[in-house]
């Protein structure tokens, strides 16, 4: 496809910088709404240019709050910036309050920021399934950067990994002591360590902890996290962090890991998007086809195990000769 | 831009403009509007008629809900109206909350805010509202 290529109406104007149909075009991706699909098509050529930051961490930690201090940073040097910020919903009611907005300090008349709250609508691992697609848009629309802050993590909440370039891990003093940061998970997948409340008792420790686990480490793909103090209360430390992310950014174009990466992360996506559309078509098919059915009968009185049905259904229904 | 019907979950941002710092009542509508499934923008305290407008186009929500207990609602709530117009965002129903006296509340429905509800309005009232407010019934 050429640059030169006439886009749909809706793309189009998401290109032109109007900022309505960017945030139609957001509901109607966390919707499935069909007219999502030829917007997030024509756009996807323009996408892949940008750095897109995660910021995760457990919840209290300070994330939105930094977020809102490097979003000012960012507006003083003139970056436009474009957010994505990700709060968890209800397992009983599916409905959720997105609190993330409340830090925000901006000027309301300012286009340099655009700023989204998504709920993660039943998705683990600390993003929505659609935040991908919502960051190419708007990476589409043009933003210079795009933060995606996550849910309040856990342990094992990763995924931001699958969406962001730069990963962000956004810690506090006292979380646990230093057998805590060689635990795998979140302290893995960390491009930068943010310590934030740095102006709290024990934001060294905290420090000399973290600079142990990634001295222990060999450095992954040669790239050794670093780890910035911080404060939003006393606001310091922003510049710094920026810095490091900047450093990080580098490396991976230095390095040619960007692509790599990227590469990883798009055959992820592929392989994500199959998974899911097969694992419904098979568990409806079992409903309703005959002779799934009968495979699930047997199933059922226990003369076929779970693993081996699947095998066969693998084989006869999935894999073309 | 003509609004579609939404698939997923009713969009709702809760707001308190102005300068008064009770934001109880905002939290407690807030909390009754999640658990009856719907995903709430909570932007909470000392927000302006612009901050408001801003986030409810770039949240694109459905609804906008205002908690006051200023005094100050017959300024800030025709302007919220007026900027949402200016934005061509009229279609996007507003409801408020707080202590808004019987006359006042005449004007500003007259003004276009769809619903007001004083002390003692039951969640439930609240809900359901919203939830016709949202399906796009006046």
């Amino acid at each position: 496809m050429t640059g030169s290529a006439r886009l749909p109406p809706l793309a189009q104007a998401i290109v032109d910088g109007d900022r309505r149909a960017l945030a139609r075009t957001i509901s109607a991706i966390e919707g499935s709404d069909p007219i999502a699909a030829p917007v997030v098509r024509a756009l996807y050529p323009r996408t892949g240019r940008i750095p897109v930051i995660g910021l995760t961490g457990p919840l209290g930690v300070g994330k939105s709050s930094l977020l809102s201090a490097l979003i000012g940073r960012l507006r003083e040097r003139g970056k436009t910036v474009g957010v994505v910020a990700v709060d968890p919903s209800s397992p009983f009611s599916g409905g959720s309050v997105l609190g993330d907005r409340i830090r925000l300090e901006r000027k309301a008349s300012d286009d340099g920021v655009f700023f989204r709250s998504m709920a993660s609508r039943g998705e683990a691992g600390g993003v929505a399934a659609s935040t991908r697609e919502v960051v190419r848009m708007l990476d589409a629309a043009g933003f210079d950067v795009v933060f995606v802050e996550t849910v309040g993590s856990g342990q094992v909440d990763v995924a931001i990994r699958g969406v962001a370039s730069t990963s962000v891990v956004v810690l506090v003093p006292h979380l646990g002591d230093e057998v805590q940061t060689l635990k795998a998970g979140l302290f893995e997948i960390a491009d930068v360590f943010c310590i934030n409340k740095a102006d709290l008792p024990g934001a060294e420790l905290a420090a000399k902890d973290l600079a142990e686990l990634v001295a222990l480490g060999e450095a992954r793909d040669g790239w050794a996290p670093a780890i910035v103090p911080t404060s939003t209360t006393v606001t310091s430390g922003i510049d710094e962090l920026w810095a490091a992310i900047e450093a990080h950014e580098q490396f991976l174009d230095r390095t040619g890991q960007r692509t790599q990466r990227e590469r990883t992360r798009l055959a992820a996506e592929i392989a994500d998007r199959v998974k899911e559309r097969m694992g419904r078509e098979v568990a409806e098919r079992l409903d309703r086809d005959a002779e799934l059915r009968r495979l699930l009968d047997r199933v059922v009185a226990r003369t076929l195990d779970p693993a081996s049905a699947a095998d066969e259904l693998f084989r006869t229904h999935y894999i073309r000769k | 831009m003509v609004r579609r019907a939404r698939t997923g979950p009713i969009r709702v941002l809760i707001a308190k403009p102005g300068l008064d710092g009770h934001d109880r009542g905002a939290k407690v509508v807030a909390r009754a509007l999640r658990d009856a499934g719907m995903e709430v923008i909570y932007v909470g305290l000392r927000q302006t008629p612009e901050e408001v407008v801003r986030a409810a186009l770039e949240e694109d929500v459905d609804l906008i809900g205002l908690s006051i207990l200023s005094g100050a609602h017959m300024a800030l709530f025709p302007k919220i109206l007026a900027l949402l117009k200016a934005e061509k965002a009229a279609s996007i129903p507003v409801f408020a909350g707080g202590i808004i006296p019987d006359e006042d509340a005449r004007r500003l429905k007259k003004a276009g805010i769809k619903a007001i509800f004083g002390p003692g309005t039951t969640l439930q009232e609240i809900v359901t509202t919203a939830q016709r407010l949202a399906r796009g019934a006046a």
